[in-house]
Protein backbone atom coordinates (compact mmCIF):
# COMPACT_ATOMS: atom_id res chain seq x y z
CA UNK A 1 0.00 0.00 0.00
CA UNK A 2 1.25 3.43 -0.89
CA UNK A 3 -0.66 6.19 0.84
CA UNK A 4 -2.73 6.50 3.98
CA UNK A 5 -4.73 9.68 4.56
CA UNK A 6 -5.62 10.66 8.13
CA UNK A 7 -8.04 13.41 9.16
CA UNK A 8 -7.09 15.70 12.04
CA UNK A 9 -9.71 18.04 13.46
CA UNK A 10 -8.86 20.97 15.71
CA UNK A 11 -11.24 20.83 18.68
CA UNK A 12 -11.58 22.20 22.20
CA UNK A 13 -9.32 20.07 24.38
CA UNK A 14 -11.16 17.18 26.00
CA UNK A 15 -10.29 18.40 29.50
CA UNK A 16 -12.00 21.75 29.01
CA UNK A 17 -15.51 22.12 30.34
CA UNK A 18 -17.18 24.10 27.58
CA UNK A 19 -19.65 26.89 28.15
CA UNK A 20 -22.41 28.21 25.95
CA UNK A 21 -21.98 31.89 25.01
CA UNK A 22 -24.28 34.22 26.94
CA UNK A 23 -26.07 35.25 23.72
CA UNK A 24 -26.78 31.57 22.86
CA UNK A 25 -24.99 31.95 19.51
CA UNK A 26 -22.40 29.25 20.06
CA UNK A 27 -19.77 27.79 22.34
CA UNK A 28 -17.18 29.93 24.11
CA UNK A 29 -13.85 29.08 22.47
CA UNK A 30 -11.99 32.31 23.18
CA UNK A 31 -8.78 31.58 25.10
CA UNK A 32 -9.69 27.91 25.39
CA UNK A 33 -7.05 25.20 24.89
CA UNK A 34 -7.37 23.54 21.49
CA UNK A 35 -6.04 20.11 20.55
CA UNK A 36 -6.22 17.37 17.95
CA UNK A 37 -9.50 15.49 18.33
CA UNK A 38 -8.45 12.48 20.49
CA UNK A 39 -9.99 9.93 18.11
CA UNK A 40 -8.01 11.47 15.22
CA UNK A 41 -4.81 11.09 17.21
CA UNK A 42 -5.60 7.39 17.51
CA UNK A 43 -6.28 7.25 13.76
CA UNK A 44 -2.88 8.81 13.05
CA UNK A 45 -1.11 6.48 15.48
CA UNK A 46 -2.63 3.50 13.68
CA UNK A 47 -1.48 4.82 10.30
CA UNK A 48 2.04 5.39 11.64
CA UNK A 49 2.21 1.84 12.96
CA UNK A 50 1.13 0.47 9.57
CA UNK A 51 3.92 2.45 7.93
CA UNK A 52 6.44 1.33 10.56
CA UNK A 53 5.53 -2.29 9.79
CA UNK A 54 6.46 -1.56 6.18
CA UNK A 55 2.87 -1.86 4.95
CA UNK A 56 2.54 1.74 3.73
CA UNK A 57 4.99 4.29 2.41
CA UNK A 58 3.43 7.69 3.02
CA UNK A 59 1.16 9.16 5.69
CA UNK A 60 -0.71 12.35 4.80
CA UNK A 61 -2.67 14.33 7.38
CA UNK A 62 -5.54 16.59 6.35
CA UNK A 63 -7.62 19.13 8.22
CA UNK A 64 -10.60 21.19 7.12
CA UNK A 65 -10.77 24.30 9.25
CA UNK A 66 -9.35 27.67 10.18
CA UNK A 67 -5.76 28.76 9.60
CA UNK A 68 -5.02 27.88 13.26
CA UNK A 69 -5.54 24.20 12.42
CA UNK A 70 -1.97 24.35 11.08
CA UNK A 71 -0.92 23.86 14.72
CA UNK A 72 -2.69 20.51 14.88
CA UNK A 73 -1.29 19.49 11.49
CA UNK A 74 2.24 20.37 12.70
CA UNK A 75 1.63 18.18 15.74
CA UNK A 76 0.58 15.42 13.37
CA UNK A 77 3.77 15.91 11.38
CA UNK A 78 5.76 15.79 14.62
CA UNK A 79 4.07 12.50 15.48
CA UNK A 80 5.45 11.14 12.21
CA UNK A 81 3.17 12.05 9.29
CA UNK A 82 5.07 12.85 6.08
CA UNK A 83 3.09 15.80 4.81
CA UNK A 84 -0.01 17.83 5.61
CA UNK A 85 -2.91 19.46 3.81
CA UNK A 86 -5.01 22.28 5.24
CA UNK A 87 -8.29 23.00 3.52
CA UNK A 88 -8.86 26.46 4.89
CA UNK A 89 -12.27 27.84 5.77
CA UNK A 90 -13.61 30.06 8.51
CA UNK A 91 -17.15 28.77 8.28
CA UNK A 92 -18.59 25.88 10.25
CA UNK A 93 -18.87 23.16 7.65
CA UNK A 94 -20.97 20.02 7.96
CA UNK A 95 -19.66 16.44 7.77
CA UNK A 96 -20.82 16.02 4.17
CA UNK A 97 -18.79 19.02 3.05
CA UNK A 98 -15.77 17.68 4.97
CA UNK A 99 -16.21 14.28 3.32
CA UNK A 100 -16.39 15.91 -0.11
CA UNK A 101 -13.26 17.95 0.57
CA UNK A 102 -11.34 14.85 1.70
CA UNK A 103 -12.60 12.96 -1.34
CA UNK A 104 -11.11 15.52 -3.70
CA UNK A 105 -7.64 14.82 -2.23
CA UNK A 106 -8.19 11.06 -2.35
CA UNK A 107 -8.72 11.44 -6.08
CA UNK A 108 -5.81 13.81 -6.58
CA UNK A 109 -3.27 11.82 -4.56
CA UNK A 110 -4.56 8.27 -5.21
CA UNK A 111 -4.98 7.34 -1.57
CA UNK A 112 -5.26 3.63 -0.65
CA UNK A 113 -6.64 3.86 2.87
CA UNK A 114 -8.29 6.59 4.94
CA UNK A 115 -8.35 6.47 8.73
CA UNK A 116 -10.49 8.99 10.59
CA UNK A 117 -11.51 9.30 14.23
CA UNK A 118 -14.98 7.85 14.79
CA UNK A 119 -16.29 11.17 16.04
CA UNK A 120 -15.06 14.63 16.91
CA UNK A 121 -15.62 15.50 20.53
CA UNK A 122 -17.07 18.92 19.71
CA UNK A 123 -20.05 18.13 17.47
CA UNK A 124 -20.15 14.43 18.48
CA UNK A 125 -21.57 13.73 15.02
CA UNK A 126 -19.86 10.46 14.14
CA UNK A 127 -20.50 10.84 10.40
CA UNK A 128 -17.51 11.80 8.26
CA UNK A 129 -15.99 8.34 7.73
CA UNK A 130 -19.34 6.84 6.75
CA UNK A 131 -20.15 9.73 4.41
CA UNK A 132 -16.72 9.61 2.81
CA UNK A 133 -16.93 5.89 2.10
CA UNK A 134 -20.43 6.40 0.66
CA UNK A 135 -19.42 9.08 -1.84
CA UNK A 136 -16.20 7.17 -2.63
CA UNK A 137 -18.31 4.01 -3.11
CA UNK A 138 -15.89 2.01 -0.95
CA UNK A 139 -16.21 -0.10 2.23
CA UNK A 140 -16.45 1.46 5.66
CA UNK A 141 -15.26 -0.11 8.89
CA UNK A 142 -16.44 2.11 11.70
CA UNK A 143 -15.59 2.04 15.43
CA UNK A 144 -12.47 -0.04 14.75
CA UNK A 145 -10.45 -1.38 17.65
CA UNK A 146 -8.17 -3.59 15.56
CA UNK A 147 -6.97 -3.38 11.98
CA UNK A 148 -4.98 -5.96 10.12
CA UNK A 149 -3.86 -5.29 6.55
CA UNK A 150 -3.69 -8.39 4.36
CA UNK A 151 -2.57 -7.34 0.88
CA UNK A 152 -5.54 -5.75 -0.84
CA UNK A 153 -7.88 -6.63 2.02
CA UNK A 154 -8.21 -5.70 5.66
CA UNK A 155 -9.65 -7.49 8.68
CA UNK A 156 -11.24 -5.05 11.07
CA UNK A 157 -12.57 -5.64 14.57
CA UNK A 158 -15.38 -3.20 15.36
CA UNK A 159 -16.68 -2.22 18.79
CA UNK A 160 -20.45 -2.48 18.50
CA UNK A 161 -23.25 -2.54 21.06
CA UNK A 162 -23.45 -6.33 20.98
CA UNK A 163 -19.71 -6.89 21.45
CA UNK A 164 -16.92 -7.18 18.90
CA UNK A 165 -17.69 -7.67 15.23
CA UNK A 166 -15.06 -8.75 12.73
CA UNK A 167 -15.50 -7.81 9.08
CA UNK A 168 -13.30 -8.28 6.03
CA UNK A 169 -13.16 -5.41 3.56
CA UNK A 170 -11.51 -4.80 0.21
CA UNK A 171 -9.11 -1.88 -0.04
CA UNK A 172 -9.25 1.01 -0.64
CA UNK A 173 -11.54 1.70 2.29
CA UNK A 174 -12.33 4.08 5.12
CA UNK A 175 -11.72 3.11 8.74
CA UNK A 176 -13.01 5.03 11.76
CA UNK A 177 -10.93 4.64 14.89
CA UNK A 178 -12.41 3.85 18.28
CA UNK A 179 -10.78 4.50 21.64
CA UNK A 180 -9.12 1.17 22.20
CA UNK A 181 -7.41 0.88 18.83
CA UNK A 182 -4.07 1.99 20.30
CA UNK A 183 -2.43 4.50 22.61
CA UNK A 184 -1.03 7.44 20.66
CA UNK A 185 2.65 8.27 21.10
CA UNK A 186 3.93 11.42 22.74
CA UNK A 187 5.63 13.96 20.56
CA UNK A 188 9.33 14.49 21.32
CA UNK A 189 11.01 17.89 21.05
CA UNK A 190 13.43 16.98 18.20
CA UNK A 191 10.43 15.74 16.21
CA UNK A 192 8.70 19.10 16.65
CA UNK A 193 11.80 20.75 15.16
CA UNK A 194 11.87 18.28 12.28
CA UNK A 195 8.15 18.75 11.63
CA UNK A 196 8.72 22.41 10.83
CA UNK A 197 10.54 21.38 7.66
CA UNK A 198 7.87 18.95 6.45
CA UNK A 199 5.53 20.14 3.66
CA UNK A 200 2.20 21.72 4.66
CA UNK A 201 0.01 22.61 1.74
CA UNK A 202 -2.82 25.13 2.14
CA UNK A 203 -5.83 25.27 -0.16
CA UNK A 204 -8.94 27.39 0.31
CA UNK A 205 -12.11 25.33 0.60
CA UNK A 206 -13.69 27.66 -1.94
CA UNK A 207 -10.97 26.72 -4.46
CA UNK A 208 -11.95 23.06 -4.38
CA UNK A 209 -14.45 22.13 -7.00
CA UNK A 210 -17.01 20.75 -4.57
CA UNK A 211 -20.58 21.39 -3.55
CA UNK A 212 -20.40 22.71 0.04
CA UNK A 213 -24.10 22.51 0.82
CA UNK A 214 -26.63 21.79 2.02
CA UNK A 215 -26.23 23.95 5.06
CA UNK A 216 -27.35 22.97 8.55
CA UNK A 217 -28.71 26.04 10.26
CA UNK A 218 -27.90 26.37 13.95
CA UNK A 219 -30.71 28.30 15.59
CA UNK A 220 -29.68 28.23 19.21
CA UNK A 221 -27.21 26.85 21.72
CA UNK A 222 -28.31 26.19 25.30
CA UNK A 223 -26.75 24.87 28.44
CA UNK A 224 -28.21 21.49 29.38
CA UNK A 225 -30.41 21.03 32.42
CA UNK A 226 -27.98 20.19 35.19
CA UNK A 227 -28.58 17.56 37.80
CA UNK A 228 -28.18 18.97 41.24
CA UNK A 229 -26.12 17.50 44.01
CA UNK A 230 -28.21 15.20 46.18
CA UNK A 231 -27.83 14.05 49.75
CA UNK A 232 -24.99 12.12 51.34
CA UNK A 233 -25.69 9.11 53.51
CA UNK A 234 -23.35 7.94 56.26
CA UNK A 235 -23.50 4.20 55.86
CA UNK A 236 -24.95 1.29 53.93
CA UNK A 237 -27.93 0.94 56.30
CA UNK A 238 -28.97 4.51 55.57
CA UNK A 239 -28.46 3.91 51.84
CA UNK A 240 -30.69 0.82 51.89
CA UNK A 241 -33.35 2.69 53.86
CA UNK A 242 -33.37 5.50 51.26
CA UNK A 243 -33.53 3.00 48.40
CA UNK A 244 -36.51 1.27 50.00
CA UNK A 245 -38.20 4.59 50.66
CA UNK A 246 -37.94 5.39 46.94
CA UNK A 247 -39.19 1.92 46.01
CA UNK A 248 -35.91 1.10 44.25
CA UNK A 249 -34.91 -1.94 46.30
CA UNK B 1 -47.70 15.72 6.19
CA UNK B 2 -44.46 14.09 7.44
CA UNK B 3 -43.95 10.53 6.28
CA UNK B 4 -41.31 8.85 8.40
CA UNK B 5 -39.41 5.66 7.68
CA UNK B 6 -37.95 4.02 10.78
CA UNK B 7 -35.18 1.52 10.11
CA UNK B 8 -35.66 -1.43 12.47
CA UNK B 9 -32.69 -2.62 14.49
CA UNK B 10 -32.61 -6.34 15.20
CA UNK B 11 -30.19 -9.19 15.71
CA UNK B 12 -31.59 -11.39 12.96
CA UNK B 13 -34.13 -12.99 15.28
CA UNK B 14 -35.59 -10.31 17.53
CA UNK B 15 -36.46 -6.65 17.27
CA UNK B 16 -34.20 -4.45 19.41
CA UNK B 17 -36.00 -2.16 21.90
CA UNK B 18 -34.18 0.76 20.29
CA UNK B 19 -36.69 0.46 17.43
CA UNK B 20 -39.68 1.07 19.74
CA UNK B 21 -37.90 4.13 21.15
CA UNK B 22 -37.21 5.46 17.68
CA UNK B 23 -40.86 4.97 16.77
CA UNK B 24 -41.79 6.91 19.94
CA UNK B 25 -39.62 9.79 18.75
CA UNK B 26 -41.19 9.68 15.28
CA UNK B 27 -44.66 9.66 16.85
CA UNK B 28 -43.83 12.87 18.72
CA UNK B 29 -43.92 14.72 15.40
CA UNK B 30 -47.34 16.19 14.55
CA UNK B 31 -49.39 14.19 12.05
CA UNK B 32 -46.55 11.81 11.28
CA UNK B 33 -47.25 8.70 9.24
CA UNK B 34 -44.78 6.03 10.31
CA UNK B 35 -43.52 3.02 8.38
CA UNK B 36 -40.96 0.60 9.76
CA UNK B 37 -38.53 -1.12 7.39
CA UNK B 38 -37.00 -4.46 8.33
CA UNK B 39 -33.93 -5.48 6.35
CA UNK B 40 -33.14 -9.09 7.20
CA UNK B 41 -32.48 -12.51 5.70
CA UNK B 42 -35.71 -13.72 7.30
CA UNK B 43 -37.80 -10.82 8.55
CA UNK B 44 -40.98 -12.70 9.42
CA UNK B 45 -40.80 -12.74 13.23
CA UNK B 46 -39.17 -9.32 13.46
CA UNK B 47 -41.87 -7.80 11.26
CA UNK B 48 -44.62 -9.27 13.48
CA UNK B 49 -42.98 -7.66 16.53
CA UNK B 50 -42.65 -4.32 14.71
CA UNK B 51 -46.31 -4.43 13.62
CA UNK B 52 -47.35 -4.54 17.30
CA UNK B 53 -45.76 -1.16 18.01
CA UNK B 54 -48.38 1.54 18.42
CA UNK B 55 -48.25 4.48 15.95
CA UNK B 56 -46.81 2.31 13.17
CA UNK B 57 -48.91 2.35 10.00
CA UNK B 58 -47.09 -0.24 7.92
CA UNK B 59 -44.14 -2.62 8.26
CA UNK B 60 -42.10 -3.24 5.15
CA UNK B 61 -40.02 -6.43 4.93
CA UNK B 62 -36.95 -6.50 2.72
CA UNK B 63 -35.65 -10.03 2.76
CA UNK B 64 -32.37 -10.92 1.10
CA UNK B 65 -29.67 -13.32 2.22
CA UNK B 66 -27.18 -10.41 2.04
CA UNK B 67 -29.14 -8.67 4.81
CA UNK B 68 -28.26 -11.29 7.40
CA UNK B 69 -25.63 -9.22 9.21
CA UNK B 70 -26.94 -5.63 9.01
CA UNK B 71 -23.89 -4.22 7.22
CA UNK B 72 -24.22 -0.51 6.43
CA UNK B 73 -22.72 -0.83 2.94
CA UNK B 74 -25.35 -3.47 2.10
CA UNK B 75 -28.43 -1.87 3.67
CA UNK B 76 -27.79 1.76 2.66
CA UNK B 77 -28.39 1.29 -1.10
CA UNK B 78 -31.66 -0.55 -0.36
CA UNK B 79 -32.85 2.39 1.76
CA UNK B 80 -31.92 4.81 -1.03
CA UNK B 81 -34.15 2.81 -3.38
CA UNK B 82 -37.22 3.53 -1.22
CA UNK B 83 -36.23 6.92 0.24
CA UNK B 84 -38.24 8.93 -2.27
CA UNK B 85 -41.51 7.99 -0.57
CA UNK B 86 -40.48 9.61 2.71
CA UNK B 87 -39.83 13.04 4.22
CA UNK B 88 -37.80 11.63 7.13
CA UNK B 89 -35.66 8.54 7.71
CA UNK B 90 -34.90 7.67 11.35
CA UNK B 91 -32.78 5.00 13.00
CA UNK B 92 -31.69 4.61 16.63
CA UNK B 93 -28.44 6.25 17.63
CA UNK B 94 -26.90 2.90 18.50
CA UNK B 95 -23.79 1.56 16.77
CA UNK B 96 -26.17 0.08 14.18
CA UNK B 97 -27.78 3.43 13.33
CA UNK B 98 -24.59 5.47 13.66
CA UNK B 99 -22.86 3.18 11.19
CA UNK B 100 -25.70 3.21 8.70
CA UNK B 101 -27.37 6.62 8.59
CA UNK B 102 -24.47 8.88 7.57
CA UNK B 103 -23.93 6.52 4.63
CA UNK B 104 -27.60 6.88 3.71
CA UNK B 105 -27.50 10.68 4.06
CA UNK B 106 -24.35 11.05 1.94
CA UNK B 107 -25.84 8.91 -0.82
CA UNK B 108 -28.89 11.19 -0.75
CA UNK B 109 -26.64 14.27 -0.79
CA UNK B 110 -27.96 15.63 2.51
CA UNK B 111 -26.52 16.20 5.96
CA UNK B 112 -27.42 13.85 8.78
CA UNK B 113 -28.60 14.81 12.25
CA UNK B 114 -27.07 12.74 15.03
CA UNK B 115 -28.69 12.00 18.40
CA UNK B 116 -32.02 13.81 18.13
CA UNK B 117 -33.24 14.35 21.69
CA UNK B 118 -36.29 16.43 20.92
CA UNK B 119 -38.44 17.26 17.91
CA UNK B 120 -39.52 20.89 17.84
CA UNK B 121 -41.17 20.70 14.42
CA UNK B 122 -40.81 18.58 11.31
CA UNK B 123 -37.71 20.63 10.43
CA UNK B 124 -36.31 21.71 13.81
CA UNK B 125 -34.50 19.36 16.20
CA UNK B 126 -32.49 19.50 19.39
CA UNK B 127 -29.34 17.48 19.92
CA UNK B 128 -26.52 17.33 22.46
CA UNK B 129 -22.99 18.39 21.51
CA UNK B 130 -19.71 18.52 23.47
CA UNK B 131 -20.52 15.38 25.44
CA UNK B 132 -23.88 16.82 26.39
CA UNK B 133 -22.43 20.05 27.78
CA UNK B 134 -24.46 22.05 25.29
CA UNK B 135 -27.70 21.53 23.40
CA UNK B 136 -27.90 22.71 19.82
CA UNK B 137 -31.16 23.52 18.00
CA UNK B 138 -30.85 22.97 14.27
CA UNK B 139 -33.05 23.53 11.28
CA UNK B 140 -33.06 21.47 8.09
CA UNK B 141 -33.97 23.17 4.80
CA UNK B 142 -37.53 22.49 3.64
CA UNK B 143 -36.54 20.73 0.43
CA UNK B 144 -34.21 18.17 2.04
CA UNK B 145 -35.14 14.74 3.28
CA UNK B 146 -34.32 14.54 7.02
CA UNK B 147 -31.96 11.69 7.85
CA UNK B 148 -31.45 11.35 11.59
CA UNK B 149 -30.35 9.07 14.39
CA UNK B 150 -32.43 9.18 17.55
CA UNK B 151 -30.95 9.41 21.03
CA UNK B 152 -32.88 6.50 22.50
CA UNK B 153 -32.22 7.52 26.13
CA UNK B 154 -34.50 10.51 25.48
CA UNK B 155 -37.56 8.40 24.64
CA UNK B 156 -39.64 5.78 26.39
CA UNK B 157 -40.39 2.81 24.12
CA UNK B 158 -43.71 3.04 22.31
CA UNK B 159 -46.20 0.54 23.70
CA UNK B 160 -47.47 -2.63 22.04
CA UNK B 161 -51.05 -3.28 20.99
CA UNK B 162 -51.07 -2.34 17.33
CA UNK B 163 -51.52 -4.62 14.36
CA UNK B 164 -50.01 -2.67 11.49
CA UNK B 165 -50.07 -4.10 7.98
CA UNK B 166 -47.01 -6.08 6.96
CA UNK B 167 -45.93 -5.89 3.33
CA UNK B 168 -43.06 -7.42 1.45
CA UNK B 169 -40.89 -5.01 -0.47
CA UNK B 170 -38.99 -6.07 -3.55
CA UNK B 171 -35.38 -5.35 -2.78
CA UNK B 172 -33.86 -7.75 -5.28
CA UNK B 173 -33.55 -5.14 -7.99
CA UNK B 174 -30.99 -3.17 -5.98
CA UNK B 175 -27.39 -4.07 -6.87
CA UNK B 176 -25.38 -4.65 -3.71
CA UNK B 177 -21.62 -4.36 -3.19
CA UNK B 178 -19.53 -7.41 -2.26
CA UNK B 179 -16.59 -5.42 -0.88
CA UNK B 180 -17.70 -5.78 2.76
CA UNK B 181 -18.01 -9.23 4.33
CA UNK B 182 -19.12 -10.29 7.79
CA UNK B 183 -16.69 -12.67 9.50
CA UNK B 184 -17.85 -13.16 13.08
CA UNK B 185 -19.25 -11.53 16.17
CA UNK B 186 -17.83 -12.06 19.65
CA UNK B 187 -20.39 -11.32 22.34
CA UNK B 188 -20.10 -12.13 25.98
CA UNK B 189 -23.19 -14.26 26.49
CA UNK B 190 -25.13 -13.14 29.51
CA UNK B 191 -28.58 -13.68 30.97
CA UNK B 192 -28.51 -10.32 32.71
CA UNK B 193 -30.84 -7.52 31.59
CA UNK B 194 -29.76 -5.54 28.53
CA UNK B 195 -27.68 -2.50 29.50
CA UNK B 196 -29.38 -0.12 27.05
CA UNK B 197 -32.92 -0.83 28.20
CA UNK B 198 -32.65 -2.07 31.80
CA UNK B 199 -34.60 -0.25 34.52
CA UNK B 200 -31.66 -0.65 36.89
CA UNK B 201 -27.94 -0.53 36.16
CA UNK B 202 -24.95 -1.13 38.42
CA UNK B 203 -21.63 0.12 37.03
CA UNK B 204 -18.07 -0.37 38.21
CA UNK B 205 -15.00 1.73 37.60
CA UNK B 206 -11.24 1.65 37.78
CA UNK B 207 -11.33 1.26 41.57
CA UNK B 208 -12.49 -2.34 41.16
CA UNK B 209 -8.84 -2.93 40.23
CA UNK B 210 -9.30 -6.34 38.57
CA UNK B 211 -11.54 -8.53 36.49
CA UNK B 212 -12.04 -10.87 39.48
CA UNK B 213 -13.09 -8.01 41.77
CA UNK B 214 -15.83 -7.11 39.29
CA UNK B 215 -17.65 -10.16 40.67
CA UNK B 216 -19.12 -8.06 43.47
CA UNK B 217 -20.65 -5.75 40.86
CA UNK B 218 -22.26 -8.75 39.14
CA UNK B 219 -23.51 -10.02 42.51
CA UNK B 220 -25.07 -6.70 43.45
CA UNK B 221 -26.62 -6.43 39.98
CA UNK B 222 -28.03 -9.93 40.42
CA UNK B 223 -29.67 -8.92 43.70
CA UNK B 224 -31.32 -5.93 42.04
CA UNK B 225 -32.06 -7.64 38.72
CA UNK B 226 -29.92 -4.91 37.18
CA UNK B 227 -27.78 -4.71 34.07
CA UNK B 228 -24.04 -4.18 34.51
CA UNK B 229 -22.10 -1.27 33.06
CA UNK B 230 -18.62 0.13 33.43
CA UNK B 231 -16.58 3.27 33.04
CA UNK B 232 -14.15 3.68 30.17
CA UNK B 233 -11.26 3.19 32.60
CA UNK B 234 -12.56 -0.23 33.65
CA UNK B 235 -12.98 -1.29 30.02
CA UNK B 236 -9.55 0.06 29.00
CA UNK B 237 -8.00 -1.86 31.90
CA UNK B 238 -9.60 -5.03 30.57
CA UNK B 239 -11.80 -5.75 33.60
CA UNK B 240 -14.91 -6.00 31.39
CA UNK B 241 -15.67 -6.13 27.64
CA UNK B 242 -16.26 -3.03 25.51
CA UNK B 243 -20.02 -3.44 25.20
CA UNK B 244 -20.36 -2.55 28.87
CA UNK B 245 -18.94 0.97 28.52
CA UNK B 246 -21.28 3.77 29.54
CA UNK B 247 -20.56 7.34 28.39
CA UNK B 248 -20.05 9.75 25.52
CA UNK B 249 -18.50 7.15 23.27
CA UNK B 250 -20.10 4.10 24.83
CA UNK B 251 -23.74 3.63 25.71
CA UNK B 252 -26.02 6.51 26.67
CA UNK B 253 -28.56 5.11 29.10
CA UNK B 254 -31.56 6.27 31.12
CA UNK B 255 -32.38 3.65 33.77
CA UNK B 256 -34.65 4.41 36.74
CA UNK B 257 -31.77 3.55 39.05
CA UNK B 258 -28.04 3.90 38.34
CA UNK B 259 -25.48 2.83 40.91
CA UNK B 260 -21.93 4.02 40.19
CA UNK B 261 -19.34 2.11 42.17
CA UNK B 262 -15.73 3.20 42.24
CA UNK B 263 -16.36 5.58 39.33
CA UNK B 264 -14.88 9.06 39.72
CA UNK B 265 -17.27 10.61 37.18
CA UNK B 266 -15.39 12.12 34.23
CA UNK B 267 -17.68 14.34 32.13
CA UNK B 268 -17.50 11.75 29.36
CA UNK B 269 -19.04 9.20 31.74
CA UNK B 270 -21.62 11.59 33.20
CA UNK B 271 -22.98 12.35 29.74
CA UNK B 272 -23.99 8.71 29.48
CA UNK B 273 -26.14 8.77 32.64
CA UNK B 274 -27.62 12.28 32.74
CA UNK B 275 -31.13 11.01 32.13
CA UNK B 276 -31.10 8.34 34.83
CA UNK B 277 -33.91 8.55 37.39
CA UNK B 278 -31.92 8.16 40.59
CA UNK B 279 -28.12 8.10 40.65
CA UNK B 280 -26.32 6.53 43.58
CA UNK B 281 -22.59 6.84 43.95
CA UNK B 282 -20.26 4.88 46.19
CA UNK B 283 -16.70 6.16 46.13
CA UNK B 284 -13.80 6.39 48.56
CA UNK B 285 -12.93 9.89 47.39
CA UNK B 286 -15.34 12.48 48.85
CA UNK B 287 -14.16 14.96 46.19
CA UNK B 288 -15.04 12.69 43.24
CA UNK B 289 -17.10 14.60 40.61
CA UNK B 290 -19.67 11.78 40.53
CA UNK B 291 -21.06 13.15 43.81
CA UNK B 292 -21.99 16.41 42.08
CA UNK B 293 -24.65 14.60 40.06
CA UNK B 294 -25.56 11.79 42.45
CA UNK B 295 -28.92 11.89 44.22
CA UNK B 296 -27.50 9.77 47.01
CA UNK B 297 -23.80 9.57 47.80
CA UNK B 298 -21.85 7.32 50.11
CA UNK B 299 -18.18 7.93 50.79
CA UNK B 300 -16.86 4.46 51.55
CA UNK B 301 -14.45 1.75 50.52
CA UNK B 302 -16.37 -0.19 47.91
CA UNK B 303 -14.82 -3.49 49.00
CA UNK B 304 -16.52 -3.02 52.38
CA UNK B 305 -19.70 -1.17 51.35
CA UNK B 306 -20.75 -3.33 48.41
CA UNK B 307 -20.68 -6.67 50.26
CA UNK B 308 -22.61 -4.97 53.08
CA UNK B 309 -25.13 -3.69 50.56
CA UNK B 310 -25.55 -7.17 49.04
CA UNK B 311 -26.04 -8.57 52.55
CA UNK B 312 -28.60 -5.90 53.44
CA UNK B 313 -30.60 -6.63 50.29
CA UNK B 314 -30.90 -10.32 51.19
Amino acid sequence: MEKILVGLKRVVDYNVRVRVKSDSSGIETEGVKMSINPFDEIALEEALRIKERGEASEIIVISIGSTEAQQQLRTGLAMGADRAILVETDSQVGSLCVARAIKSFIDRDSVDLVILGKQAIDGDNNQTAQMLSAIWDRPQATFASQLEIKGDKAMVTREIDAGLEVIEIDLPAVISADLRMNEPRYVKLPDIMKAKKKPLEITALSDLNIDQGPEIKSLLFEAPLERSRGAMVNDVAELVATLKEKGLA
Amino acid sequence: MPKILVIAEHNGAKLNTSTAKTVACAASMDEAIIDVAVFAADASFIAIEAAKLNSVKRVMKYERSENEHSLAAIIAPQIIAIAEEYTHIFAPSTTFGKDLMPRVAALLGVNQISDVMSIESSRIFKRPIYAGNAIETIEIPMQDIVVATIRIASYAATTNGNSATIESGNPSKVKLPTHTRFVEIKSSVTDRPDLQTAAKVVSGGRALASEENFDIIYKLAGKLNAAVGASRAAVDAGYVPNEMQVGQTGKIIAPDLYIAIGISGAIQHLTGIKDAGTIIAINKDAEAPIFEVADIGLVADLFIAVPELIEALN
